[in-house]
């Protein structure tokens, strides 16, 4: 465990400096908006694992409040499964949108039970709290990078720094949602924290799909001259796309360990004092 | 008495009872929100044809914020004498409890919508273009969409540090997409253009949320 992470720490610095020649160097220059377009390199991945993360916090979230019995453990177990067969199923046998694979959809899908479960195995009930914690603030810090990097690409792009279009505010939204999870965790005495940091979380997730659709409607409704909408990629640019991802998704993973141990650390230490307090004044004299 | 209606009857009466009595939060969140009218109109011209695109997100927003204040007030006249943890150690169930609040406080914001609508259509010359009977369905699910989240996160902020500004923090975000269901809805009602895509929205915001604090309401009461 104490080996394996500076060679992982090696292996993801190794990875983002190849990520960074190939977006810097490697990747073709956009046509229309030139060098600033590879600043998509970084704020498309930092979305993605930012939005894996929140998932993840998702996961943990639902497992801190389940697995405090076994009834209430199973069918949480039971429902993951069933998403993860829905999502196969309605992957073959609906049509999926044009443009997405149905065998993405049912990786997509069995990626998602699998994750649950992983989650299951690997961590106890105290540590998924743990889990959920680290994943929701470092999520927040890559949508933050979203969010920064954003406007940056903007400016130049479309002449203006920041739109109410749907990705923007739906992004905007969601980044204000774990905010106030984070300060939910900061501001509550310690020994309730977790369970109403995760009553939180799973409301938070709820609200997801409510903010992606509200906005759309919003949107739809006034639409926006500057999103040029869909389009395709070139492969060369997909290629380094996914390279970049890999190396931010290996940095978001180091820095969650390392965070991780450290709230361990943190509580391990917090319980020890308390316990030390503890039987110094059962033996001081009165 | 001991069925869970019963339990829900008696405190939603007793609710009530304090509230005839004292009028604590209708007051405050009377003169809040008038105060909130009188400034906004002061930002910009109020006449007919302005008044009408923007007036959806006045009314809302002035309601969002005066309703802080009586959901702040819900679970705070609880923790005087212990009586939420005599609730807590009582073998009635938490939902009754729950539900018995989020009524109180639905009943206590239409009023206050009851008495403000009148006072927004004088002061900005509201004359809508759209079916009016709509306006009371948005009310409706609108209200109740702030109160149930807001009941449950009343409960929650109780348990934290200054809980009075843990209240908005946590519910804003939370209702940011009904907010938006509600202000888009009245305005199109007003402007004459369709709700009912709103409408839709709005409902399955309050199904799903009502669900999820039911389900999670009894945890947050017995956190320790």
């Amino acid at each position: 465990m104490k080996k394996a992470f500076p060679i992982l720490g090696i292996l993801t610095a190794i990875v983002l400096s190849y990520a960074l020649y190939q977006a810097l160097v490697v990747a073709p220059t956009e046509q229309t908006m030139g060098e600033v377009q590879r600043i998509f390199y970084y704020h498309v991945t930092s979305a993605w694992t930012a939005f894996i993360l929140f998932f993840i916090n998702f996961i943990a979230s639902v497992q801190y409040l389940c697995r405090s019995n076994s009834g209430t453990d199973r069918i949480a177990s039971g429902v993951a499964i069933a998403v993860g067969a829905i999502v196969v199923a309605a992957a073959f046998f609906t049509p999926v949108p044009s443009g997405v694979r149905p065998s993405a959809v049912a990786t997509t899908g069995l990626l998602i039970t699998g994750l649950y479960f992983l989650i299951h195995s690997r961590f106890s009930r105290a540590d998924t709290d743990v889990l959920a914690m680290v994943s929701a603030e470092v999520g927040v810090v890559f949508c933050t990078i979203v969010l920064v990097t954003g406007p940056i690409w903007a400016r130049p792009v479309w002449g203006i720094w920041w739109t109410w279009d749907m990705r923007l505010t739906s992004t905007l939204v969601l980044w204000l949602i774990y905010v106030s999870y984070l300060v939910l965790r900061r501001f509550s005495s310690s020994g309730e924290t977790p369970l109403l940091a995760a009553t939180l979380a799973i409301f938070g997730a709820l609200c997801v799909p409510f903010v992606y659709f509200s906005i759309w409607f919003f949107r739809t409704q006034h639409p926006q001259p500057v999103i040029g909408g869909g389009g395709s990629i070139d492969p060369r640019m997909m290629h380094v796309l996914l390279i970049n991802w890999l190396a931010f998704s290996c940095f978001a993973f180091l820095i969650c360990w390392s965070r991780y141990r450290l709230e361990k650390l943190q509580r391990e230490v917090e319980q020890a004092q308390a316990m030390e307090s503890l039987t110094q004044s059962s033996r001081s004299p009165r | 008495m001991s069925a869970p209606t019963g339990i829900t009857r008696a405190t939603l009466l007793k609710d009530l009872r304090l509230e005839w009595r004292s009028k604590d939060a209708i007051n405050s969140m009377l003169f809040f929100s008038l105060l909130v009218v009188v400034v906004f109109s002061f930002s910009f011209d109020p006449n007919a044809e302005e008044s009408r695109r923007i007036a959806g997100g006045l009314i809302w927003v002035a309601i969002l914020f005066a309703a802080i204040v009586a959901l702040n007030q819900t679970w705070a006249r609880e923790i005087r004498n212990q009586v939420l943890d005599a609730y807590r150690v009582s073998p009635a169930p938490a939902n009754s409890l729950f539900l018995a609040k989020a009524i109180g406080n639905f009943i206590f914001v239409s009023v206050l919508e009851a008495l403000m609508t009148p006072l927004f259509v004088v002061f900005y010359q509201l004359r809508p273009l759209g079916p009016v009977w709509q306006l009371l369905i948005v009310a409706a699910l609108g209200t109740w969409a702030l109160v149930v989240n807001g009941t449950f996160f009343a409960a929650m902020s109780l348990r934290t540090r200054s809980r009075e500004i843990m209240l908005p923090l946590l519910l804003f975000p939370i209702s940011i997409p009904a907010l938006l269901g509600m202000v888009q809805a009245t305005t199109n009602i007003l402007t004459g253009e369709g709700a009912r895509v709103w409408i839709a929205l709005l409902l399955s915001y309050d199904l799903v949320f009502t669900t999820a604090c039911l389900i999670l309401f009894e945890t947050v009461l017995n956190a320790e």
